[in-house]
Order: C-alpha cells, then structure tokens, then sequence
C-alpha cells in the first residue's frame, strides 16, 4: 500500500465474490481492481450477468465480498450521509406519501430535524413534484416516481451515490430528463457516484470515466475516461465526434464479449449433448 | 326474450349491484312465502318468511332477545380481541425471528388442525360453564387465523424494503414500525375479517352447550321445545351480525390502509 489510503473514496483491490448453495457455486464477479477518488462519477458497463449489481450491493453494505479488499472511506464532514442508493425499480414505500417516503430516509439520516421540511420542498421543487407532496406512489407515473427516487438519494446529501441501472425502465423521453436532472443534482456538491448501466450512451453522457466490464465472471477490462467539459447538455454531447468515438469503440468491445459469452454456451450445451447421447 | 338477452349482456354497473343485494334476498324471501301459500313446500319445517319476522318482533317485545343477541355480540368481540393481538405478536415474532419460528412453528403446526370446537370440552372442565369458557373458545380460533395470516404477511414483504432500509441506515425501531407494521397490515386484516367470521361460527356452537344466555344457546333451545320458527329467527340474526361484522370491518380497513389503490370494477 504505496498511497495514503484516504486519498481514495473507494478502493477495491482482487474484490470477488462467489454465491454458494447446496446444488451450485456461483461466481459472481472476479479480481475487481479500482481506485474511485472523492466527488468522482464512475459508470459500470458489461454483458448482463457480469455481476454489476452484486458489486454494487457489495459496496452498498447488502452483500458481503468473498476474497479480496473492499474500503470504502468517510470523510469526516458533519450533515452528510456515508451512502444512498437508487435501485433498477424505484423501492418507494407505497403506505409513505411522496414527502413521507423522503422524510423517512432524512430521519434516519444525520440531518438536523428542523432542516428536514426545507430540504424536502427544496428538493421536491427541484424535480417538479412540490404539487404532489402528499400524494401516494400509486397515485404517480413511472417516470415521476424514479424522479422522488432520485431526490430521495440526494436529500441525504450521501458522500456515496450507488445507482443500479436506475433509468432503464423508462422511455426515451424520461430517459433523458432524468439523466439531465442527475447531472444538474449531482453538481451542487458533486458527491462520488457509482452507476452502473447497460446502455454505453448513457454512460459516456453522465461519468468522468467509463469502466468495461468482461463476460460472467466480470471483471474490470478495459477503463476509458471520459473528460467532455461540464456542465454537459445531453443531447447536444451525441453531436460530438469524439464522444460517438468512444460510444463505438465501447460498443464494439462489449459485443466481442457478448458473442464470446454466447459462443461459450453454445459450446457448453453442445458438449451436454453429446455427453446425453 | 331478445329484451331479457340484452339485458344481462351487459355488465351490471355499480348501482344494479347495489339494488340486486336488497332485491335479491326480497326475491328469495318472497318466492318463499309462494311456495308455503301454495302447500309447494312444507311450512312445518319452512315457516313462511313472515311468520319468522312476526316471531323475531314477539321475541324482541315479550323476552329477552335483545339480551342473547348482546351476550353473543359481546363474545364475539371480546373474545375476538383476546385471540386477535396474541395472534399478530407471535405472528410477526415468527416472522421477523428465526429462533422463534423455529421453536414455535411445530407447535402451531401440531394444534392449527384440531377443529377448535374440539376444545371445548376441555375448556368447560378447566373454566366450568360460563363466560370464560365461550370467551376462549372464540379466541382460539381468532389467534390461529391472525398468527397464521400475519406470519404470511411478514414473510411476503419484498426484500427490497429492508434493503432500502439498510443503505440508508434506518434503526431497527423505525424499520419495525414504518416498514414491517404497513406492510403487514393488509394481512393482518385478513386475519381479523376470517377470524371474526370463524368466531360467530364457534360462538354459536359453544354457547349451544356452555351458556345460559346467547343466540346459540336460544337456537338449542328451540329445538328442545320444538319450535322452529324460533329457530329460523335466531338463524336470520345470526346473519345479520355476520354481515354488519363484515362490514364494519371492511369500513374499518379502507380507513387504515388509504395507500391501496381500489380494484377498479
Ligand atoms: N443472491 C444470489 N444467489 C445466487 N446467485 C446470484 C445471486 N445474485 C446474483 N447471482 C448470480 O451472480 C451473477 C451476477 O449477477 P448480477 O445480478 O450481479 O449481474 P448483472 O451484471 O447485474 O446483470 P444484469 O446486467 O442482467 O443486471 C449471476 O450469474 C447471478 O445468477
Ligand atoms: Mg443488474
């Protein structure tokens, strides 16, 4: 260990980890290397399956790693969260109402009570839901119910964000609303982010550096930053030559492992079928 | 006929549903005093419906109706109440706690199927006749149904609400209170909705041995002496308490549980 360790917000050093039950072991993911330093914004992308998701529910403190090192430092600022998360489908809680369901997370929080009613129309305003204070999740839309998930994560004011393809239930439209208003939310104080997605145009759109992940069991591959100036606008940024560039070349890489993934369980079933015979 | 066809083609709304569950049973009520007028049934074992009314009326004024209708009512809810918060305690213990489930889930596995009626006997030699024992009679089979319903409850809750709670560092205090609470509590309800019908069914029939008081013990009654239109008059109370049970409940649960969307029919 050459650096001083807290210059890292997050270190993973051979992080992997297996699922074992009675029937089968599972290899989640293997020998993940990174270094993520504070207020940085880190996109995962790679093959479904790779283990994006059990990574992130391993730094998210839900799943346990089996080998190697996982620190995640806290920096020593008062009023802040260590981390909030963003799952795929919103996990509102429908009994809450739309200030009810931030309102639980800021009491668990180390956010003085007394701010909590200003940082909730704050920060509902922002996402255009003030109107709808006290309606139900049941009573939203799709969209409008990933966007008080959203805020939900911000008004924490988590040093950590762990966002798990948050966006990818949604269509075009809300898509790229709501990767605008992550942009602009994330930007107040710029805490670090770890998102984690499918979809490479949206990963060169929102990070500062865009980590490849292989073929199941996933490991990192390939590491492309991603330095286009901010504040970045979402749509005008796919006009941009270099950042088709590496959309492409990003794009490529990830369809080799795909079609190597889908040539090895071809191989594997052609193999069964011959052993049955 | 063609005008009849068009008539059921199409989905009765709100209102027809509304005005069938008055007119229905009139119906029903009616073709039944036609059937006894017209010697087409027996009306020694079919009393005529308005023979019942006049004798539930008689009943009311000359004795003391209104005292066994109190006496069961009373027993149904107390006893409700003394089955019921046991039921959902031990049901979330089992639910929430691996040690308890695995200590207690043999136990219930082992009584659950003894018809409770069974028990009585054994309640009326430890308590004797009296209230006691139809009380308990009534709670046995609440706690089975509420223990059982809210166990289920508990162990359906998505693994995602305790996932969210843990990221964000939410205290064990809090998860049980504003997680595990709301989110049981539909079938918490369910419990208590099968649990009060359950306990009219087994108030009835202890309170045919074990009371001096009570629409059970004035239906055995009936039968002793022979005469049944009191007994069809204690029948038609006993489902008009079923139904005013039913629907105080399911009053009572849209008021609690206001984060539901209706079913749209
Ligand atoms: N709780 C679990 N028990 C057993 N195996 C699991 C569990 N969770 C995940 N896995 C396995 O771990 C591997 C990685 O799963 P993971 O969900 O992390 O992939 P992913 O990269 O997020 O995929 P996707 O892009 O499709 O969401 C898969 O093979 C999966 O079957
Ligand atoms: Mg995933």
């Amino acid at each position: 260990m050459t650096d001083n360790d807290n210059s890292y917000h997050i270190r993973l050093e051979g992080l992997g980890k297996s699922f074992q039950d009675k029937t089968r072991h599972v290899r989640a993911f293997d020998d993940l290397n990174l270094r993520v330093r504070h207020g940085e914004f880190v996109c995962v992308v790679g093959p479904s399956g790779c283990g994006k998701t059990t990574m992130l529910r391993c730094l998210a403190g839900i799943e346990t790693p089996t080998d190697g090192v996982m620190e995640v430092h806290r920096a020593p600022e008062p009023e802040t969260s260590p981390r909030a998360m963003v799952f795929q489908q919103h996990g509102l809680y429908p009994w809450m109402t739309v200030q009810g369901n931030l309102k639980f997370v800021l009491d668990a929080s180390p956010i003085p009570p007394e701010q909590h009613e200003e940082i909730i129309d704050r920060h509902l305003t922002r996402v255009g839901l003030s109107r709808f204070k006290n309606f139900y999740p049941y009573q939203l839309s799709g969209g409008m119910n990933q966007r008080l998930s959203l805020v939900r994560a911000f008004c924490v004011n988590p040093q950590l964000l762990l966002m798990d393809e948050p966006f990818v239930y949604l269509d075009y439209q809300n898509r790229v609303n709501l990767q605008a208003l992550l942009l602009e939310l994330w930007s107040d104080r710029e805490p670090t982010i770890v998102f984690v997605t499918h979809n490479i145009n949206e990963a060169f759109t929102l990070a500062d550096r865009v980590m490849v992940m292989t073929r199941s069991p996933g490991t990192f591959k390939r590491e492309v930053a991603c330095d286009f100036p901010r504040p970045r606008d979402v749509l005008e940024l796919r006009k941009n030559t270099e950042f088709q560039d590496k959309v492409f070349f990003v794009t490529q890489d990830l369809k080799e492992e795909i079609q190597a993934a889908a040539r090895l369980i071809e191989e594997e079933t052609a193999r069964k079928a011959r052993t049955a015979r | 006929m063609s005008n009849g066809e068009r008539f059921l083609d199409r989905e009765p709304s709100r209102r027809d549903e509304r005005w069938l569950f008055i007119a229905s049973p009139i119906i029903v009520l009616l073709l039944w005093e036609a059937a006894v007028a017209t010697h087409l049934i027996d009306g020694r074992f079919f009393p005529p419906p308005h023979k019942i009314f006049a004798k539930i009326w008689e009943l009311a004024v000359h004795e003391d109706l209104h005292e066994d209708v109190l006496a069961s009512m009373r027993r149904i809810v107390v006893g409700t109440a003394m089955g019921f918060f046991p039921g959902v305690l031990l049901g979330i213990g089992m639910g929430l706690s691996r040690w308890t489930r695995a200590f207690f889930a043999p136990l219930v596995a082992l009584s659950y199927p003894i018809p409770k009626i069974a028990i009585l006997p054994l309640l009326l030699i430890i308590f004797g006749i009296g209230e006691m024992t139809n009380l308990m009679v009534v709670a046995i089979g609440v706690f089975f149904l509420s223990l059982i319903n809210t166990f289920d409850g508990v162990r359906r809750i998505p693994k995602q609400y305790f996932e969210v709670a843990r990221v964000y560092g939410v205290s064990k205090r809090d998860v049980f209170f504003r997680i595990v609470l709301p989110a049981t509590a539909p079938s918490i309800f369910t419990g208590l909705k099968l649990g009060a019908g359950y306990g009219l069914i087994l108030i009835v029939a202890a309170e045919m041995i074990a009371a001096r008081h009570g629409l059970g013990h004035r239906i055995w009654n009936s039968w002793e002496t022979y005469i049944i239109t009191e007994l069809y008059a204690c029948l038609f109370l006993i489902s008009l308490i079923g139904i005013a049970l039913a629907f105080l409940l399911e009053k009572l649960e849209t008021r609690i549980i206001h984060w539901k969307q209706k079913d749209a029919d």
